[in-house]
């Protein structure tokens, strides 16, 4: 009788362990959090998300700049990487052999490639010979960063697939490239979405390889071959500056930063309940 | 002498240097029902997924030997093309998740690029739900996704869905193993409706099975065949021992 009541202390021990160990490793995340929204959250206003930034001293400024900029890289990596991203997934899940094993731990490399040197390889294929920083070669940067991401997300879900899926195709006469385009890629649709969306969200901080591809720009600019300026580049400049206007902005900016890679996660959340397909 | 529509002649199949199937001798008769039956591991299943050559998308696939559909070897033909004559149903049902029952049933169409207008289409699901027992059952919900169905009727819907393409012969590989004794009985009936139209040929290792729903019985062991014949007569007076011990139960 007595063992079993010590079984239970012990169990009973264990769960409150495990309790208290979960809610420590949580703190720092809160406290990012509330440290962001106190500071953050007197800087947003209509204003802020409307107006350009302006000049230390003067009272008010926005991140419209930063916004469409973040947004334009964000368009340019995803353009760039998730055809190549889909169709190397797609290879790395239909066929093994040693090309593909090979390909497989060069994807894992490109994956532990800090982005600083990303960056520094934007800057040498792309700065140097256009002459100038522009948007495309951020996006070619973070791009570059998203690549590994959408194939490895490719290469699993298309896994999952079962075979049995597969034959059914083939029973029908389905010849491969319409199997794998009509029948496996569907059926993967939304879990390959949420990896892209996961990527979108990985890069939307990126701060390092846009130092020298992006640069940055304090004036509205669309042109993809001009510099433009992206939420995290902002932050990073604002931050520093001795002007108390600019350092709130920079608050604001990073407010707006978490709220999106925030809003991303819930998107993935619902997309992967919704799209959850039962095989 | 009934109408011969499938020869399987001197076949041999298999995986790398292993044979599974050996010097293999059939004859499939038209609008008839043929069970091939035995114990697992026995080459039931590596048989009917060589009539309709999906045995060679594993890989070290290997396989010597002819097989005729309608007197013309289908290793001639492209394996797409045979295909769209020999149906098949698997052993647990797949239905394609991503589309509902409608689609699931034409998919047959939509999947090879075919394109139907809309009463066409609305024909081929009316009539092959009709043909597979299911249209009482969902004709309100054809637009629902096929995975909601029970297992039962998923079985049923991809019955009407190799049989929305109108092959000649329907491959059926333990459709009834994953389910329950009525989606079973269902299932064999429906077989018994069919025989009109196509050709099945039904892999089961359940004796009684056999007995019930098939006019000709194949009985494999080890890879080889044992015996060949009607379904009255093996399971009256068969030829060999060990036919005969099998269906008495006394091993398998």
């Amino acid at each position: 009788m007595g063992k079993i009541t010590f079984r239970i202390y012990k169990d009973r021990a264990f769960k409150i362990a495990v309790c208290t160990l979960s809610m420590l490793s949580l703190i720092p995340l809160f406290l990012i959090i509330i440290q962001v929204i106190l500071k953050g959250a007197s800087a947003i206003n209509w204003h802020f998300f409307t107006h350009l930034p302006l000049p230390p001293g003067e009272p008010g400024g926005g991140i419209l700049n930063a916004l469409l900029g973040t947004f334009m890289l964000i368009i340019i990596a995803v353009i760039l990487s998730l055809p190549l991203g889909v169709l190397t997934g797609i290879l790395l899940s239909e066929i093994d052999n040693k090309f593909t094993a090979s390909l497989r731990i060069l994807v894992n490399l490109l994956q532990g490639i800090p982005s600083i040197v990303i960056g520094i390889l934007a800057y040498i294929w792309i700065v140097v010979p256009l002459r100038h920083f522009s948007a495309f070669s951020g996006g070619v940067a973070l791009g570059l960063m998203m690549l590994p991401m959408i194939i490895k997300s490719v290469e699993e879900t298309m896994k999952l697939i079962p075979l049995s899926l597969k034959e059914a195709s083939f029973a029908l006469g389905v010849n491969y490239t319409r199997t794998i385009l009509k029948v496996i890629l569907p059926a993967a649709a939304g879990g390959m979405a949420s990896g892209i969306i996961i990527g979108i969200s990985r890069i939307a901080g990126e701060t390092a390889p846009l130092l020298f591809t992006a640069f940055g720009n304090p004036f509205l600019n669309l042109n993809p071959l001009k510099p433009v300026d992206s939420l995290p580049l902002l932050i990073f400049n604002y931050a520093m500056s001795p002007y108390a206007g600019w350092q709130r902005i920079a608050w604001g900016a990073s407010l707006v930063l978490v709220g999106f890679v925030f809003l991303l996660n819930v998107v993935v959340k619902t997309l992967a309940e919704r799209w959850k397909i039962k095989f | 002498m009934e109408n011969k529509i499938l020869e399987i002649k001197n076949f041999y199949a298999g995986f790398g240097k292993k044979w599974i199937l050996r010097n293999i001798n059939l004859a499939i008769y038209k609008n008839k029902v043929t069970a091939v039956m035995g114990p697992s591991g026995c080459g039931k299943t590596t048989l009917v997924r060589c009539i309709n050559r999906l045995h060679e998308i594993s890989p070290q696939a290997v396989y010597k030997g002819d097989i005729l559909l309608d007197e013309k070897s289908i290793f001639s033909v492209q394996p797409v093309k045979l295909r769209r004559k020999v149906g098949m149903v698997f052993q647990r049902p797949n239905p394609f998740p991503a589309m509902n029952i409608y689609d699931n049933v034409i998919s047959g169409y939509i999947l090879n690029g075919i394109k139907l207008s809309r009463r066409e289409k609305d024909r081929i699901v009316e009539e092959s739900l009709k043909r597979a027992y299911l249209w009482k059952e969902v004709k309100n919900e054809l637009f629902k996704k096929g995975t909601f169905l029970s297992g039962g009727q998923q079985q049923r819907l991809c019955i009407a869905r190799a049989l929305a393409v109108e092959p000649e012969i329907l491959l059926m590989d333990e459709p009834a193993s994953a389910l329950d004794p009525t989606a079973t009985l269902k299932i064999e009936e429906l077989i018994q409706g069919l025989k009109k139209k196509y050709t099945i040929i039904i892999v089961t290792h359940n004796m009684q099975q056999a007995a019930r729903i098939s006019d000709y019985t194949a009985f494999l062991m080890l890879g080889e065949l044992v015996e060949y014949d009607e379904t009255n007569r093996m399971f009256t007076r068969p030829s060999k021992k060990v036919t005969e011990d099998y269906i008495t139960g006394r091993f398998g």
